[in-house]
């Protein structure tokens, strides 16, 4: 017994979430009066748990597994639940106000986002190949349930039915690797998996099912060429969603994905790390290609959600300890330049409509420069352009693939970067250059003001006047990370 | 042979037989309704064999969750939905040729994936479990449900949740003019307030 509470104290955050989510549902079926009510007296409650829970997370230290070693808490996963816990609470925070206005603020909405970021919590922190599937099912089934949250309209619901038969086809397809590898290697625990991998040479067995788990986790990280879904959902789910997707559930995936890579079979790393580079250049290339002719900026950032998934990807598939490290301080800044351009797109209306075409922004230097500077900032940084935080992101990816012997992927990078910058700076081109048509209302509170403004700065100063890039402590923590993960 | 020992092997033999038979009949069966009641005679048929490998647990599962929940509903189903099976598959004899190809061609790859079989070294030292002799099955499966698998039996009961939230969240609304029962609201009736003598003048009725 003494064993179990041992077990439960090391996987607290997550006993909390649980029990926290649970108690809200309850709070939400018993407060009385309508929708709307309910919805404003569990959102805060959920707010609190979720930033209680990120302030308690980096308070642990040490690694420690659990539950039979299904479940492990080590600095990579710290790392990476701090990230998932703040972006979850602040996307939840952002995105109240458009859901009053919509008429979407019920309380189940604040219930599922607890439970995905819970989900997400037990994928990075999974050591087994069914821990790992339990939290990915958890988070999934959420975010198809809240993709679909606007249920009268058409292209909501059809972008949660969309997310949800690719995402069953890709846990098909992850469920059918795992089967494999466990079949080959005889246990689904990661350190012993890789124990089973190191003695002989892989079994081809093994391999094939290593290909498709890896097709399965490029589906979840929305990956070329498994990125099919990515752009209806995001131009279909509410703005909030969207925005909650293109943050949280991107920083579990690519640390599960790291994680899933690197423990088991960092043996075999020569054999995943073809697949991977091709996962990365596909991905990089067409998140540049396809976004030219966009004319939606939800859509706009699904693909560059895409390219960027990509971007990290090359970290990953460097390896090694500065290749993870690299990942994650990517998927960080990524994280901050999103949370930046998502407030700023949940509050642009037109007429009381919500501004989602890229010509809406046409002239909004003149009639708004203050914002229109923090998206441009945040544009530049997105795009890649040296003295912002975008632009160390990529080097620490494309320094450790050079440090890796992967030149040539650098180079794919470098160009693809290259093409992508045009979609970017076409925004800020249409922001300063051009007429503007009828003027944009921003209608949110100071608190999107705020976020946009302190992502634009922190994008803008991270780097500044210290070492090549301090960014705020990001890198010293992701070594840690990346060292925890390796050892 | 003693009869210890053909016994098993006549009933492993009888069972699998009727399971085999009753799979089939499922299949071409061209009444639904036949078609559920011969699925329960399968599940009866692969009880059994459960059985005789002595997962005496598992077969009980079998016949309680599937023959007396499962199929109960599905029986249900198909007597309320009124579908008309016997067109659905009108087109059978048209595409067998074809799904037959299919399957086969699926069944020599699979035969020569198999023939390339070869595990991991250490792999079969891993997977070997002893398994115990003085542990029933029942006690063993709870023992690897709720100790070694707790957190994720647990975290399966959340997925459960999950998915009750979401199918309540997506289905449910609130329908103006629907008459609910308030038995609060009953039961503080008085008489004063539900009745109301009424002086009716013989031949006109209450207007």
């Amino acid at each position: 017994m003494n064993n179990f509470s041992n077990d439960l104290l090391a996987a607290a955050p997550e006993v909390a979430l649980a029990i926290g989510a649970m108690v809200l549902l309850m709070v939400g079926v018993f407060v009385g009066g309508s929708e709307e009510r309910k919805g404003r007296v569990v959102l805060p409650m959920a707010l609190a748990l979720l930033l209680a829970v990120g302030f308690v997370v980096p308070r642990f230290d040490g690694a420690q597994s659990a539950f039979n070693g299904l479940f492990i808490t080590d600095d990579f996963s710290r790392f990476a639940k701090v990230l998932i816990l703040f972006s979850a609470a602040i996307m939840l925070f952002l995105g109240t106000d458009y859901l009053r206005r919509n008429n979407l603020l019920k309380f189940e909405y604040s219930v599922l986002i607890i439970f995905a970021t819970l989900g997400m919590c037990m994928m990075v922190s999974a050591n087994d190949l069914i821990a790992l599937y339990m939290g990915l099912e958890l988070q999934a089934l959420s975010l198809y349930v809240i993709a679909a949250f606007r249920r009268d309209s058409t292209r909501s619901t059809e972008a949660g039915l969309k997310y949800f038969v690719l995402g069953a086809l890709s846990s098909g397809l992850l469920l059918y690797g795992a089967s494999l590898i466990y079949g080959y290697a005889g246990t689904t625990q990661f350190d012993r998996i890789a124990v089973a991998v190191s003695d002989t040479d892989a079994p081809l067995g093994l391999l094939f099912g290593l290909a498709f788990f890896i097709a399965g986790l490029a589906f979840k990280i929305s990956a070329a060429p498994f990125h099919m879904w990515t752009p209806d959902v995001y131009e279909g789910a509410p703005t909030p969603v969207t925005a909650f997707f293109a943050t949280a559930p991107k920083i579990a995936a690519g640390a599960l994905f790291a994680r899933a890579m690197i423990e088991p079979f960092n043996g075999i790393q020569a054999d995943w790390q073809q697949i991977l580079a091709f996962l990365a250049i596909c991905s990089m290339f067409l998140g540049a290609f396809a976004g030219i002719g966009q004319t939606n900026i939800k859509r706009l950032m699904a693909y560059s959600s895409i390219g960027h998934m990509g971007f990290a990807l090359v970290g990953l598939t460097a390896g090694g300890e500065q290749g993870v490290q690299a990942m994650l301080v990517y998927l960080s800044i990524y994280l901050v330049m999103n949370i930046g351009v998502f407030a700023f797109l949940l509050t642009v209306t037109r007429n009381g409509v919500q501004a989602t075409q890229i010509v809406d922004f046409a002239g909004l230097a003149k009639t708004n420069p203050a914002s229109a500077a923090a998206v441009a900032v945040l544009m530049f940084s997105l795009a890649g352009i040296p003295p912002l935080a975008g632009f160390f992101g990529k080097f620490f990816v494309f320094g450790a693939a050079v440090d890796a012997g992967l030149g040539w992927l650098a180079v794919a990078g470098v160009i693809a970067s290259v093409i992508s910058a045009y979609y970017y700076l076409r925004i800020v081109k249409l922001m300063y250059f051009d007429e503007p048509g009828e003027p944009l209302e921003i209608v949110g509170g100071i608190e999107h003001r705020i976020a946009w403004g302190v992502a634009a700065l922190l994008m803008l100063f991270a780097v500044a006047p210290f070492e090549p890039f301090n960014g705020l402590g990001a890198p010293e923590a992701a070594a840690k990370a990346a060292e925890a993960l390796l050892n | 042979m003693t009869a210890a020992e053909v016994l098993p092997v006549l009933a492993f033999y009888l069972f699998s037989g009727v399971a085999v038979t009753s799979g089939l009949m499922v299949v071409v069966a061209r009444n639904p309704v036949r078609s559920v009641l011969w699925l329960i005679l399968a599940f009866f048929s692969a009880a059994g064999l459960f059985v005789l490998l002595g997962a005496e647990f598992l077969a009980m599962l079998l016949l309680i969750v599937y023959v007396g929940a499962v199929m109960v509903l599905f029986l249900f189903v198909v007597m309320m939905l009124d579908v008309d099976f016997a067109e659905l598959r009108q087109g059978m004899s048209e595409y067998l040729p074809l799904g037959a190809t299919i399957g086969l061609v699926l069944l020599v790859q699979i035969l020569f994936g198999v023939g390339a079989w070869f595990a991991s070294e250490s792999a079969p030292t891993l997977r070997v479990q002893p398994a115990p002799s003085d542990v029933q099955n029942t006690a063993a499966l709870g023992n690897v449900l709720y100790d070694d698998y707790a957190y994720l039996f647990q975290a399966s009961g959340l997925i459960l949740l999950v998915a009750m939230i979401g199918a309540i969240v997506l289905t449910l609304r609130e329908r103006e003019g629907v008459k609910k029962q308030s038995i609060v609201g009953q039961m503080h009736r008085t008489r004063e307030e539900s009745i109301a003598v009424v002086d009716v003048k013989p031949g006109q009725g209450i207007n």
